[in-house]
């Protein structure tokens, strides 16, 4: 009878969400590598190694200047680590990758080499989103795997309710706007159109390669390289797709509940 | 296969030179393939191939029972042609497909209008089938939709609750890839196919990797597609698992939704363990897989394969076991074996409806020439069926894991690729866990693509979802649709 087994299984198995942020992050998979490193400062004079094998433009070296790793464009397929000969880019496992200003994925000169990671909203907009943010969520051109890792923060492992962030059904009881995918030609006006109905003050949060920079369709003509040619985008949280953890701690980030953290466990 | 065809026989995953596709006059090739068709066969794709100003037809048949696929071209022409839909629905979105990218018209198709819309300023919304009279109203639902969920736009006309007619417009996912692909392989074209649909990564790279490897004239080492068929079956169980949840949900059962949903992250997880993708990125390229896995990360990933088979067990156990979840199920969304079969209807979705048809079966290639799954079949073709395929193929997927998880093939994982043949053709067929994903390459004389058709099971079962509306309440359109689960962007592209 599913009722009693229900309840018993239940009973047996306790709290299965996690215990982060008030206890330690989950693991990344030990071959995920998390974020990215560049010291251009370790680059060989003349050296384009890095340049050649990324699949989406991420890397540039113009002549005399440093390398320059823009990891809104990066899918993280590391083809430039094993491309370069001086050990210039390198994995740091963090999961953290949020970041508030497009131009602070670009890593790479002497004080850049890693992301400066995403600082809370500011004090009026933390008083009214803190502990409740309702999100509308556009896939625009997203290919179901920044969605499926944005829709599993809602699964009992993650409850993403528990922080006041929930996924509504109409911009108009939304606060702001989540989105994915490079933002294809044709849901241009869609997205417009959401992004209108949303009452002010409203957030925008670009989830994934694609919707930071167009991802691996970046340069197509039927798309538009990212939700910032559109619209102003107050969070950028990169992957291909991002790690459910790193979604989070971005979300977390912007709402200012990190710090929080060590004083509650 | 005994009987005579005029087509050009070849197995899946293999090529053979353009100058030996037969080639015919257009209306003899339009009557071959109509024959074929009449037959009972399948049409995996049907395309467009550009020569100067004028235009060929492509045609990939399946002959299902005869495990062999079945090739021909048309002599290029200009203008229209007459459409098979009329004759035969299977060829009803080709043929669309083929009057958007190329501008050749069908004559007396039923129903001509965009697919995608390439370049427009907008998508493929624009004159519904429209039902009229004064107790008729209508229904329109997206792009943007109530969950997370990829846009569509569907348009239902109903009497009161029932759905008389749901036509679906999609194209708002549209991301150039067919395109892009002409005069590659680029450096970004593997990225791309893995991302084709994001849920299906292993399948679309499997079946473009094993399109080049077809055209280098190379196989993957054996262990490699070893670890393919491994990381295929996880990508099922994780998706599968996800959408018995999910159905679960839709008709408020939450006790298989809420653990459903962690079990398929502990499935995506088991991808992740191979290689740190939870989607299986990084894990197939042309010529093998990168990354192989050493003793104790299987030994792992067996561990904990084991404890998400008992525990989505558990969960499916409860579903089967409420009645309150199999009245909504069953006689929910019905489809005909008859109506699945002439629209071609592929994947989980046509098994439920009775039909056997499984490329892993029908048309094995890589590791599934040595080691097979049975075919899971359930004859009701509603709701119910769909959840109880989906059920039957988890516990297959999990007891061929078992096996072959012990019997791993020696060796290497990557080899070098060598270059891709001129003026060849490729078919590459992978049972994806939505069912038939159909890959088409052809090189021109510099051996570089010169045409790319990907055909995602979605293309050939959106049709399902329609039919599978008529006369049901229109409040039961995501649960019908659920159980269906297709891609938005496997069909836009």
């Amino acid at each position: 009878m599913f009722v009693h087994d229900t309840l018993l299984n239940r009973l047996k198995r306790g709290c299965e969400t996690m215990a982060y942020p008030a206890g330690p992050a989950p693991a990344l998979p030990d071959r995920h590598g998390g974020a990215l490193r560049v010291e251009a400062a370790k680059c060989q004079a003349g050296c384009a190694a890095c340049v050649a094998v990324c699949p989406t433009e991420a890397i540039t070296r113009p002549p005399n200047q440093a390398v320059a790793l823009d990891l809104g464009r990066c899918i993280f397929c590391a083809e430039c680590i094993k491309a370069c000969p001086a050990g210039a880019i390198t994995q740091t496992g963090d999961h953290r990758l949020a970041v508030r200003r497009r131009d602070d994925l670009v890593l790479g000169e002497a004080g850049r080499e890693q992301l400066r990671l995403a600082v809370a909203l500011d004090a009026k907009l933390r008083r009214l989103f803190g502990r409740s943010l309702k999100l509308r969520q556009v896939s625009a051109g997203g290919c179901n795997a920044c969605e499926a890792d944005t829709n599993v923060l809602g699964t009992i492992g993650w409850d993403l309710g528990r922080f006041g962030i929930q996924f509504v059904a109409s911009p108009r009881h939304a606060d702001g706007l989540l989105i994915t995918g490079p933002v294809s030609k044709n849901m241009e006006l869609a997205l417009r159109k959401t992004y209108a109905a949303v009452p002010e003050p409203r957030i925008v949060i670009a989830v994934g390669a694609c919707a930071i920079a167009g991802g691996p369709f970046v340069g197509h003509p039927q798309v538009n390289n990212g939700a910032g040619a559109l619209v102003p985008v107050d969070l950028f949280i990169p992957g291909c797709p991002p790690h459910p953890l790193t979604i989070l701690d971005g979300l977390l980030r912007l709402l200012g509940r990190l710090e929080d953290a060590p004083r509650r466990s | 296969m005994n009987r005579a065809t005029p087509f050009a026989l070849l197995t899946n995953g293999t090529a053979l030179q353009w100058t030996a596709v037969p080639e015919w006059p257009l209306a003899d090739f339009l009557r071959h393939v109509g024959a074929e068709l009449g037959r009972g066969e399948r049409l995996s794709s049907l395309f467009g191939v550009p020569e100067g100003g004028a235009l060929r037809l492509v045609a990939v048949l399946a002959f299902d029972a005869g495990n062999t696929l079945a090739v021909g071209r048309s002599q290029p022409f200009a203008g229209s042609f007459p459409a098979l839909t009329a004759t035969h629905a299977q060829a009803h979105l080709f043929e669309r497909e083929i009057w958007e990218q190329h501008g050749a018209v069908p004559e007396n198709h039923p129903w001509l209008k965009a697919v995608r819309k390439d370049h427009g300023a907008g998508p493929a919304v624009g004159d519904f089938f429209r039902v009229d009279g004064r107790e008729i109203h209508e229904v329109a639902v997206g792009p943007v939709h109530a969950g997370i969920i990829e846009p569509g736009h569907f348009r239902f006309q109903c009497a009161g609750e029932e759905v008389l007619h749901l036509e679906i417009a999609l194209g708002y996912q549209h991301r150039g890839i067919e395109e892009a692909l002409a005069g590659g392989p680029h450096r970004a074209t593997v990225y791309q196919m893995e991302t084709v649909a994001g849920d299906t990564t292993i399948a679309h790279a499997t079946a473009y990797a094993t399109a080049l490897e077809a055209l280098a004239g190379a196989e993957a080492p054996l262990r490699a597609q070893w670890l393919r068929a491994i990381a295929l079956e996880l990508e099922r169980l994780a998706n599968h698992t996800g959408d018995l949840g999910a159905l679960a949900g839709d008709v408020a059962f939450l006790p298989t939704a809420s653990a459903c949903g962690k079990i398929r992250g502990d499935f995506l997880n088991l991808t992740a363990l191979l290689c740190g993708n939870r989607f299986g990125r990084g894990l197939v390229r042309p010529g093998g897989c990168p990354q192989d896995g050493e003793p104790e990360r299987l030994a792992k990933l067996r561990e904990r394969l084991e404890t998400a088979l008992a525990e989505v067990q558990q969960a499916a156990a409860w579903l089967w076991d409420a009645a309150s979840v199999r009245t909504r199920f069953e006689n929910t969304g019905h489809l005909h074996a008859k109506q699945a079969a002439e629209i071609g209807l592929v994947g989980p979705a046509a098994r439920a409806c009775g039909l056997v048809r499984d490329v892993r079966f029908d048309h094995p290639a890589g590791w599934f020439r040595f080691a097979q799954v049975p075919v899971s079949v359930w004859p009701d073709g509603d709701v119910f069926a769909r959840a109880r395929v989906r059920w039957l193929e988890i516990q297959r997927s999990g007891e061929f894991l078992r096996e072959q998880l012990d019997t791993a093939p020696e060796g290497e994982t990557l080899a070098p690729l060598p270059a891709l043949a001129p003026d060849a053709l490729a078919v590459a067929l992978v049972e994806g866990w939505r069912g038939e994903v159909c890959h088409v390459a052809l090189t021109g004389a510099d051996g570089r693509l010169r045409r790319y058709k990907i055909t995602d099971p979605s293309f050939h079962n959106w049709t399902g979802v329609a039919l599978a509306l008529r006369s049901q309440a229109i409040s039961d359109f995501p649960l019908c649709n659920k159980s269906f689960n297709l891609s938005y962007c496997g069909f836009d592209l």
